[in-house]
């Protein structure tokens, strides 16, 4: 009984907060609920980049929240290249495939988030419009502004990336690790072979590249600017020279390279080599949990900080299932979703949102599980460096194929 | 009268996929794909693949893995042959290269990969007691070598249990035990024997085999990925990679790329029909000399012996990836993993029998339809007094002479063109392109060479065509219908190019999974999907043999 009265109380003040309310919040709110209605019993075809179970694992996880809570499936469409997805869309556009798309949602930012939206293959802006987009840290200048590009509501921020460097604490300490871009070289002439990165085709591979430019450039400001025939060739010089150095001294002389990311992470725990860049901070907390790093898998980041980006979900202009997509995207922006992928037991995303603006109970998830081994503090990760325009990163991949593959 | 259809079906079936798709990919590569905006002739694509990097290795190494592959595989296949006849362990060799035989050649690759990469199951055997190696060598270049020696012996772990397989069957129409007694009675020892008389009159049986086995060496994709070189890989990964590529302009060079794949392919086969006349010639005046050398005795035991060291090499590859499945971790130098556990196939369980099943249904529904039109084709030769002729043969093996690369770019444009891209359907279709050819090879002797007297006593007790095909035919030849069955899904399973071109990345399988997993992380999710990869078509071939022994239990006697 006391409870029926309470739910009445309850339902007559949100009933009061609804009138209250602006008429345009309100209006909001009810094409919000339409939005939703009119998704349920969708199967949204998320194109995402599938090099990594963990995170095959959570998008599956996610699939089955997006069931429970909207009526909606989540179809993971496994990428090996979030390229492979837009060229999927550009296709059907030259196809005349207006409507209907095969693809409803993509992981994406970096050269591929600016080609779609250049070519205006995006739907939106939808992002600033869903409900959870008022959590989202907007004092993190990535969630707004992707490589450089402003991302204006046509893609929603859903992980945070910043580059770290992972080692094995029991076989190489800490104090022997290159701090700095030009002790890389130092380090690895005196450790031949130990050292190596993802193929720059890989994007895990083109940000070592980046990385290494970012330091060595004369102007690093220069690199928020399109890169140029003429600005590429003289700003990219010293990076060239010290890659040059350091190549012989490479894992395999520098004549091959791990196709990815995860491929080099096996490499470090197989003991091929000492040191392996990563994306994710969390990356040896997860795979210490996971089992596939040692327990003394560590990650640290060079002295002048390191590089650090927004990854977003957008929806094509064609995409069959535009409502569904929205919800998921919604979904991922949530609070509940957002802990979940911080929890190293997860994939140890670190979150877009802003925690001072949740609950305290919202708040509590985020807090790092006591057994957690192999965190970063976030003063040991700095505030990360702006990535250049995509336009260094699609250039530094050509030159370096030119200059590197016979 | 739908029987007489069958085998025009049959060639649209084969041969229709494999025309219209090297057409829309020759289209492509000299500037036509009205989708694109392409409508003008222009030799742009051929001048990007020329200038692309690393283009001329990429080319060397796709022409150098082909040939040493299948060369390599037909004197170790000879050669455990050679050895193996005159031993009574035959029996037993063939009973071990089944699982290899079954397995996709993605699975057994896999495998290989973490057997001999430097901080591999070999090294880790011999670490650190042997080698002193704590961690792994740093000057070890193993998987991935530039020059694609790896590429070559993954290959060989299925090719030459292939082309022994081919030799053991074309032996069934060949006097072996005539000839090489009458060899023997000369004085030459068992092995040379066989080299002298008996393989040449094999070879001219295995030769579409091995044009197979050419063009598939040469182009293919899946296995390159996993062990190949990738700094410039083959030509047929870098057209891949194109295809998939996000810039489209790459798609004038990569249908470039395919097509010179294609022409690449004829040209090692003409090369190779080129220098049989003078290996004949050499082979004719070694008879006529007498010679007694031990050479060829020896050099066939050597071929034999490695043959051998190259099929323990496989089985080990199939264990490392089951032992993976279990492993909780397992790190170097350990020659076992430190922790075992089982959780992995309980976690995994939902997602691994959702690929396991996608693949098995798109298996059964391709082997489904080329069994119904490889019976309706052979009753109707019956039925009709056919005896197909060579032309017929070398149609039936297109699909396996002409590389993957080059056609299924251009299925794929058709695919898109009449919206059917990314459904089962699809995907379903472009493995039977690859699926029939086998079923009907596998079928087809044993269909013939059914003892016509047991359908003219049925019929002679008044039974109807039909009912004779039905109650007689099928039920006699239940077991080489099953083994062809078998044969079929095994081949479906392992369809890697057809999956992902038909399927556009949408429909995945044990094997596109594999695929993309060989570059992750994970080497016990690996595993665990490389042994389902193995253990379906293994289960087939179970499922082949002890169905027809369990059905026809009362009639023991008979088969």
């Amino acid at each position: 009984m006391n409870r029926l009265i309470a739910l009445a109380v309850a339902a007559g003040f949100s009933a009061m907060a609804a009138l209250l309310s602006q008429p345009a919040v309100a209006e909001g709110e009810r094409d919000w609920q339409e939005t939703v209605a009119s998704a349920r019993g969708e199967t949204v075809h998320f194109n995402a980049w599938a090099g990594d179970p963990q995170t095959n694992a959570f998008i599956a996880w996610v699939g089955d929240l997006a069931r429970e809570r909207y009526g909606i499936s989540i179809r993971h469409v496994k990428l090996a290249d979030t390229a492979e997805a837009v060229t999927r869309v550009v296709t059907e556009k030259a196809a005349g495939r207006d409507k209907g798309g095969s693809v409803d949602l993509i992981w994406i930012n970096g050269p591929n988030f600016l080609s779609m939206k250049e070519k205006s293959l995006l739907f939106g802006p939808f992002a600033e419009k869903l409900p959870n987009w008022r959590h989202v840290d907007r004092t993190k200048p990535s969630n707004l502004t992707d490589f450089t590009i402003p991302v204006e509501g046509y893609a929603a921020p859903w992980r945070l990336a910043q580059v770290v460097f992972l080692y094995d604490s029991a076989r190489t300490p800490l104090a022997t690790l290159p701090k700095t871009v030009p002790a890389f070289l130092d380090w690895a002439k005196a450790h031949p072979g130990r050292l190596t990165h993802p193929h720059p085709r890989d994007f895990l591979g083109a940000t070592f590249l980046k990385q290494a430019l970012v330091e060595l450039a004369a102007d690093p400001a220069v690199l928020q600017q399109p890169a140029s025939e003429a600005t590429f060739a003289t700003v990219t010089a010293p990076l060239w020279a010290w890659y040059d150095a350091l190549r012989p001294h490479l894992w395999r002389g520098g004549q091959d390279f791990p196709v990815t990311g995860t491929a080099q992470l096996a490499m470090l725990t197989d003991g091929e080599i000492a040191l392996a860049i990563s994306f994710n901070p969390a990356d040896a907390a997860v795979g210490i949990r996971k089992g596939s790093l040692p327990e003394t898998a560590r990650v640290y980041v060079l002295d002048g900080g390191t590089i650090g980006n927004t990854s977003f979900v957008a929806i094509p202009f064609n995409a069959a299932h535009k409502a569904a997509a929205m919800v998921v995207a919604d979904l991922l922006m949530s609070p509940e979703v957002q802990a979940r992928a911080q929890d190293p037991a997860a994939i140890g995303a670190v979150t877009v949102l802003d925690l001072a603006g949740l609950s305290d109970g919202e708040r509590a998830r985020f807090a790092p599980p006591p057994d957690a081994v192999g965190l970063p503090t976030n003063a040991e990760l700095g505030t990360p460096l702006p990535e250049p325009h995509p336009s260094w990163m699609t250039r530094l991949v050509a030159e370096w194929e030119r200059r590197y593959t016979r | 009268m739908l029987l007489r259809l069958a085998p025009a079906a049959t060639l649209a079936v084969l041969a229709g996929p494999v025309v219209l798709g090297l057409a829309f990919t020759l289209l492509p590569a000299f500037g036509f794909l009205p989708a694109l905006g392409g409508t003008d002739f222009s030799l742009d694509g051929w001048r990007m693949l020329f200038a692309a990097p690393g283009f001329a290795t990429a080319l060397a190494l796709t022409v150098g893995t082909g040939l040493a592959t299948t060369l390599l595989a037909l004197i170790l296949a000879a050669g455990l042959f050679a050895a193996a006849a005159h031993r009574p362990g035959m029996a037993r060799l063939r009973r071990l290269i089944v699982p290899l035989l079954a397995s996709p050649p993605s699975g057994v690759a896999l495998g290989f990969a973490f057997l001999a990469m430097p901080s591999g199951w070999l090294v880790r055997l011999l670490s650190p007691w042997a080698t002193g190696w704590q961690v792994p060598p740093a000057g070890l270049v193993t998987v991935g070598d530039p020059l694609g020696a790896s590429l070559v012996a993954a290959l060989l772990l299925k090719e030459v249990p292939y082309l022994a397989l081919m030799l053991f069957a074309a032996s069934a129409t060949v006097p072996v035990e005539r000839l090489t007694a009458a060899a023997r009675a000369l004085g030459r020892g068992p092995a040379t024997a066989w080299a002298m008389v008996v393989f040449p009159r094999l070879y001219r049986q295995v030769r579409l085999p091995v044009f197979a086995v050419l063009a598939f060496s040469m182009s293919v994709v899946d296995v390159a990925i996993i062990v190949g070189p990738g700094n410039p890989p083959p030509l047929a990964v870098l057209a891949t990679r194109w295809f998939q590529g996000y810039d489209l302009a790459l798609y004038y060079p990569a249908a470039a790329a395919a097509t010179l794949q294609f022409l690449l392919v004829v040209i090692a086969i003409l090369l190779w029909l080129a220098f049989e006349r003078p290996i004949a010639a050499l082979h004719r005046r070694w008879l006529a000399r007498g010679s007694r050398s031990r050479v060829p005795g020896t050099a066939a035991e050597v071929a034999g012996a490695l043959a051998g060291l190259l099929i323990v090499l496989g089985l080990l590859s199939l264990l490392a990836m089951l032992i993976w499945s279990f492993a909780g971790s397992w790190r170097f130098p350990a020659a076992l993993p430190d922790h075992w556990q089982l959780a992995l196939w309980r976690d995994e369980a939902g997602g691994a029998a959702a690929l396991a099943g996608t693949s098995a249904g798109i298996g059964l529904a391709a082997v489904a339809i080329a069994l119904v039109l490889t019976l309706a084709c052979l009753e109707n030769e019956q039925r009709h007094g056919l005896h197909p002729g060579a032309a017929v043969l070398w149609l039936i093996y297109l699909p396996l002479i002409v590389p993957q690369i080059a056609f299924l770019f251009g299925v794929q444009v058709l695919l898109i063109h009449a919206g059917l891209d990314g459904t089962p359907a699809a995907v379903v279709w472009a493995h039977l392109v690859f699926v029939l050819p086998f079923v009907f090879l596998s079928l087809a002797d044993a269909y013939r060479a059914l003892d016509p007297r047991y359908a003219m006593t049925a019929a002679a007790m008044g039974a109807g065509r039909w009912r004779v095909f039905l109650m007689v035919k099928l039920p006699l030849l239940a077991r080489p219908i099953l083994v062809a069955a078998a044969v079929g899904f095994a081949v479906s399973i392992a369809q890697y190019l057809p999956t992902l071109f038909a399927g556009a990345g949408r429909v995945a399988t044990l094997t596109t999974e594999a695929v993309t997993l060989s570059s992750g992380g994970d080497r016990r999710i690996l595993g665990l999907v490389a042994v389902l990869q193995t253990a379906l078509p293994l289960a087939a071939y179970g499922l082949a043999l002890a169905v027809p022994f369990l059905a026809f239990r009362r009639f023991r006697g008979m088969a």
